[in-house]
């Protein structure tokens, strides 16, 4: 019971963390139809950026003007780069997000170097909250849920419920007619890109402080990111949502767990030998699974529900 | 859509009637050959050997890329898988378990990325465009990923080594010394290549092309896409797995970076660098990264800045890569008319290689500065200067940049207009000639 619960607060928070780096993933593309293999380069500028505040001005500035100069970054990129590449296709902006995230990571070494920075958790939030049973449940995990949370629920009342959202919203199906309402059709992808730019920022914040920021972090969650995508559905926020829960909590149940299929059929009498057929495979654990499974779910995915989760269309 | 791939079908790019045709083989079959004789020190045959297996991994790359506009990040996925096939036949084969020359050892290659061609390219190829490009990214990550799982086929960190040295070679001829191996790829390399040409020529080949510029049409006239893109997505896995199998030969070692997604971003980053609408573009693009990455490292730590650069630029301005750029040029002056714009055509080169340099100044001065460095002994020099002199050389490299850029500027409009009023009179030529 004690080891369901952590695991599942564990997950529940990872999956979150997911969440908000993928968030921004889904609203460029379903806006845009640009896939940005940049994104996680924005989610390293932010864990960097925060680094660099927090050792002057502490954890909360940091918290709040990380994410907007990424997000200023993104809009630049978006206006300067991908608006002149706009005209050869959407492939050739996929081209060049991924140039840019080459680029990012050589940039990233030459301003902060090559180490890992001891960019941690702010003391404010160390520390345990509440003990389950024996377990100390960490206050920096709850933080994180929280603030992922926060955003969900900002992003959908900012897309339902003002003005520039249902904008943006209408623009997704139907550039040209808002182009023609006097809407800068444009200018809304730009802020649409540095706002998704500046959410996966906002990940870098708090991720790089739970986790590490050293330049291979935006590697580390690239992949991830785009299967949170896909599986959800692309496109789909509460698709990405569902998709990144899942995805956080399957992998930490299955990091902990030290199953194989050797120690199952040992279970019913059967031992078997390092000589029978098969042993290889039989004798891996769930926990080495664990890397794989996002992909796997992935490829099933692809087979059963080409379009995802809870996506609409088929791309 | 004004999809980039899509400006003008591969094969149109090419050289007009069989004689040229023949030859443009023949030379780079010469070249191939003479190329050890020019470049003989050791270094530079195992450098040329490990050129001539990326060229056929990108140009297999491209009859994706190019041919079939389908954007691989998982291509590596193959040519690795391939690699790894082969160098355990290879132990098997030396240790008696069954016969097998080591110059067929590519066919194993060949035919095992193949299978996994058929496995993943069922998956990927039922989707275009984005989707494919990171389902593809999703199964060489899950391919890299089990590399870890099954440490007995893959060698865990170690990877897995072979010998080549076995059995009796080709007629007697054993393949322990480079030279031979280096030769043994250009055999290989020639064959796939004409084979991967003469695929294009096929009714296969042009559906393929049609697919990827309008695959409702082509769905329209009776050709379903998926079943095209997964023709086309098994037999560029066959070539990759060639590849992969003259890697084994080559290297001697297969560790698991060859099934990962850099392996796989490599080709991709090549291909468009060279040019991914001609047939030849990505032999260029192998010759360009295959020097900045082998090459450039031995001086400088920002090879990958420069690569990365480069490849952006080349995808906002050129899209058709550096063949695009050199065969467009080579018409207008073929036609006659590169005097007409001569004098722009230079000042835009001139206000080019100002930035370029003055930019290569600055990312050098910064490298050196943050990371110190054994090879730039330029950058060891300045930083022995007194403050006000480092301070004169920032500021000229940075004036010069500034200064180009702002040139560019001024003279990119003019010279557009030139450009495009010759080039449609080389197209009108062209037409009239009615070729």
């Amino acid at each position: 019971m004690e080891y369901t619960l952590i695991n599942l607060l564990n997950g529940l928070s990872y999956g979150l963390l997911l969440f908000m780096l993928s968030a921004g993933l889904t609203l460029i593309f379903s806006m845009m139809g640009v896939i940005n293999f940049a994104h996680a380069s924005f989610y390293m500028l932010g864990a960097y950026f925060a680094y660099s505040i927090s050792i002057r001005f502490g954890f909360w500035p940091a918290l709040v003007v990380a994410p907007l100069i990424v997000g200023v970054i993104g809009a630049a990129i978006e206006r300067y780069g991908l608006r002149t590449v706009h005209r050869h296709g959407h492939l050739a902006e996929l081209l060049f997000t991924f140039g840019v995230a080459f680029i990012t990571v050589e940039v990233v070494q030459v301003i902060w170097g090559r180490q890992t920075l001891p960019y941690g958790v702010p003391m404010q939030l160390d520390g345990p909250l509440f003990t389950l049973f024996n377990t100390n449940f960490p206050i920096y995990r709850v933080f994180m849920m929280g603030v992922s949370l926060f955003m969900l629920l900002s992003i959908s009342l900012m897309l339902k419920r003002t003005r520039i959202g249902l904008v943006i919203q209408a623009a997704l199906t139907h550039p040209d007619s808002v182009e023609a309402l006097g809407h800068n059709v444009p200018r809304l992808f730009m802020l649409v890109f540095g706002g998704g730019a500046a959410l996966a920022g906002l990940a870098g914040v708090i991720g790089g402080a739970a986790f590490v920021t050293e330049p291979g972090m935006a590697a580390a969650v690239g992949s991830i990111i785009f299967v949170v995508v896909v599986v959800g559905g692309l496109g789909s926020l509460l698709g990405a949502l569902l998709a990144s829960l899942l995805i956080g909590i399957v992998q930490t149940f299955a990091v902990s767990l030290d199953y194989s299929l050797l120690s199952v059929l040992a279970k019913f009498g059967t031992r078997l030998g390092p000589d029978s057929p098969g042993y290889s495979v039989l004798k891996i654990s769930i926990s080495e699974v664990a890397p794989i499974l996002p992909y796997l779910f992935l490829v099933v995915i692809l087979i059963v529900r080409p379009r995802g989760l809870l996506g609409t269309r088929e791309t | 859509m004004a999809d980039i791939a899509a400006v003008r079908p591969a094969s149109r790019m090419s050289f007009g009637g069989w004689s040229s045709q023949l030859v443009l083989w023949g030379s780079l079959a010469l070249a191939l050959m003479i190329a050890p004789q020019v470049f003989s020190s050791s270094a530079a045959v195992s450098l040329l050997s490990q050129l001539g297996t990326l060229v056929i991994f990108c140009l297999s790359y491209n009859m994706l890329l190019g041919e079939g506009g389908m954007y691989s990040f998982g291509h590596a996925a193959y040519s690795g898988l391939g690699a790894y096939f082969a160098i355990h036949a290879m132990n098997m084969a030396a240790h008696g378990k069954f016969y097998i020359p080591v110059w067929l050892i590519p066919l194993v290659g060949g035919i095992a990325g193949m299978v996994f061609g058929i496995l993943f390219g069922y998956l990927t190829t039922r989707k275009a465009g984005t989707a494919f490009a990171m389902i593809t990214l999703g199964v060489v990550e899950l391919v890299h990923a089990s590399s870890e799982m099954f440490p007995g086929f893959f060698g865990g960190e170690g990877g897995v080594e072979t010998n080549r040295n076995y059995g009796t070679g080709f007629f007697g001829m054993t393949f322990g010394p480079q030279i031979r191996v280096y030769y043994l790829i250009v055999a290989w390399l020639l064959l796939s290549a004409i084979a991967m040409y003469a695929l294009t020529r096929t009714p296969l080949g042009r559906i393929t092309n049609a697919v990827r510029d309008n695959p409702e049409r082509a769905q329209f006239v009776g050709y379903d896409p998926k079943t095209v893109r997964f023709f086309t997505l098994v037999l560029s896995a066959f070539f990759a797995g060639i590849s992969g199998g003259l890697q084994a030969i080559n290297m001697e070692l297969i560790t698991s970076e060859s099934v990962s997604s850099l392996r796989s971003a490599d080709a991709m980053i090549f291909t468009f660098i060279g040019g991914a609408q001609a047939f030849f573009g990505p032999i260029v693009g192998v010759i360009i990264g295959g020097f900045l990455s082998f090459k450039l490292s031995d001086y400088t730590q920002a090879w990958q800045l420069y690569l990365g650069v480069f490849f952006i630029l080349i995808v906002m301005y050129a899209p058709g890569g550096v063949s695009g750029i050199l065969l467009s040029n080579w018409r207008v002056i073929r036609a006659g008319l590169f005097g007409r714009v001569a004098g722009r055509w230079s000042a835009v080169v001139c206000a080019g290689a100002m930035i370029a340099l003055a930019g290569a100044a600055l990312v050098e001065l910064s490298y050196g500065f943050v990371f110190g460095s054994e090879k730039g002994a330029v950058v060891n020099y300045v930083r022995a200067l007194d403050k006000s002199m480092q301070g004169v050389i920032w500021g000229t490299a940075i004036l010069i940049f500034a200064g180009g850029i702002f040139l560019l500027q001024r003279l990119i409009p003019p010279f557009k207009e030139a450009w495009n009023d010759v080039s449609s009179r080389v197209h009108l030529m062209n037409s009239g000639d009615g070729a």
